[in-house]
């Protein structure tokens, strides 16, 4: 049983990643080389020399103006994965063809096409517009997990983690507290997990950014697009102060959390992470401040992950975990990806020579 | 923002944590809806659809109705 669905976009890399030099990144057991063209747009061909198998991203293969030349024996590829030149004879033997992946750099990442090539729609890409968006200040990172995608869902969609794995940073009594709404909108592929805390303390993450003190709102909503994208629309404000009718929310601090979680293999994650903020957006101090807050608190999430990834291993054959009340978004996660991964094409079989 | 209503009419499923309560309510989209002791047994049961969502007994758990549906912009 796969443990990603194929036929999806991935959040392979931050668009500051990569330049005009080679750069590689293992998405969903692909290894895959990306380079910026001379024309500024990111290129996205598979890592390994069709020759004998040599990883191109890796020295001496070299980027000659718009084109790879293999540090082996001198294939050398265009970037739609063509190959042009072979060494010591004319002929270019038709198979010479690097895999070409679809790419789409939104929002600041670049997304991989990972699956049949025909059904990419650039137009499907999900959305963070906040991370690039004039009225936000953004600090982001990534952080490797060497544990499966799915743990990494599991704990995202319930938050009530915060109050034992991240007390003091952002975790307060009231998260795991507090009663959650799922949705589930089976159309448009996306899971709702609301949180709204009328009356709660205010975690050093939010006072300290925010400068509010004592009791606050705090409201969670969710949005998970399966796979990858994540978005936690966070709202601080102070008690009672509540939205608009016409939807402005003046009185309040907005804060986006975004995940985009990729599969690098079947037991090991790219976990990328952005905080994006309306508020005291020149100021580099709470910058620096959210940005290793955040940081510590993925951190946390690793190391906690870690773990379960390797009890997972340990344990054994047909071993059930339990499930309670705050595991209702957790579970509609899971059933959405379990249809993905059916409807998904499969995965390559082993390379042969 | 979060519980929008206008989601029931797109053919959303909803599960609403009964406040003061261990006991989850689930919506399903055609209007039938159920009380739960545990997500596996909401999910169970919504994503059946449309098997055993009899929206006729509807009546029989309490605040169901659409009214509710369409009311439920309130967070617990
Ligand atoms: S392995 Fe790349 S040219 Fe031989
Ligand atoms: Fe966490
Ligand atoms: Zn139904």
């Amino acid at each position: 049983m796969p443990t990603f669905p194929r036929d999806q976009w991935y959040v392979a890399a931050y668009g500051r990643e990569i330049g005009h030099e080679l750069f590689s990144r293992t998405v969903c057991n692909e290894s895959i080389l990306f380079w910026r063209t001379q024309a500024g747009s990111v290129t996205a061909v598979s890592n390994r020399c069709v020759h004998r198998r040599f990883p191109l991203s890796q020295p001496p293969s070299a980027l000659v103006d718009d084109q790879v030349v293999c540090g082996y024996h001198g294939f050398t590829y265009a970037a739609d994965g063509r190959c042009t030149a072979v060494p010591g004879q004319t002929r270019i033997p038709r198979a010479a063809r690097l895999t070409s992946y679809p790419v789409v750099e939104q929002d600041s990442f670049v997304w991989v096409w990972i699956g049949d090539p025909a059904k990419a729609d650039p137009a499907r890409v999900p959305r963070a517009p906040w991370l690039e968006s004039p009225g936000y200040a953004t600090v982001s990172g990534m952080e490797p997990l060497r544990a499966r995608f799915g743990l990494l869902v599991d704990n995202l969609l319930d938050l009530s983690h915060e109050t034992y794995l991240h007390g003091g940073y952002i975790g307060t009594p009231e998260v795991a507290a507090t009663p959650i709404t799922t949705e589930v909108d089976e159309d448009a592929g996306i899971v709702y997990v609301s949180r709204h805390m009328d009356d709660a303390e205010c975690p050093p993450f939010y006072s300290k950014s925010t400068g509010l003190n004592g009791r606050i709102m705090r409201w969670q909503d969710i949005e998970y697009m399966p796979p990858c994208l994540y978005t936690l629309h966070s709202r601080i404000a102070p008690l009672g102060v509540l939205p608009h009718d016409d939807g402005t929310d003046p009185g309040a601090f907005h804060v986006e959390v975004v995940y985009a979680m990729t599969p690098e293999t079947d037991t090991s994650t790219h976990n990328f992470w952005a905080v994006a903020r309306d508020f005291a957006q020149e100021d580099q101090s709470v910058s620096d401040f959210l940005a290793e807050q955040n940081r510590t608190v993925v951190l946390q999430d690793v190391a906690a992950l870690n773990a379960l990834e390797k009890s997972i291993a340990a344990e054994p054959e047909g071993y059930q975990e339990l499930s309670i009340n705050i595991d209702t978004g957790g579970l509609a996660a899971r059933r959405m990806l379990a249809k993905l991964i059916e409807r998904g094409s499969a995965a390559p079989s082993a390379a042969k020579g | 923002m979060s519980v929008d209503p206008s989601r029931a009419a797109r053919g959303v499923f909803r599960v609403e944590w009964l406040p003061g309560s261990d006991q989850l309510r689930g919506f399903c989209h055609c209007g039938a809806a159920t009380v739960a002791d545990g997500p596996v047994e909401v999910w169970d049961w919504l994503l059946a659809h449309p098997v055993g969502h009899d929206t006729r007994g509807r009546a029989s758990v309490p605040g169901s109705g659409p009214a509710v549906l369409a009311g439920a912009g309130a967070a617990p």
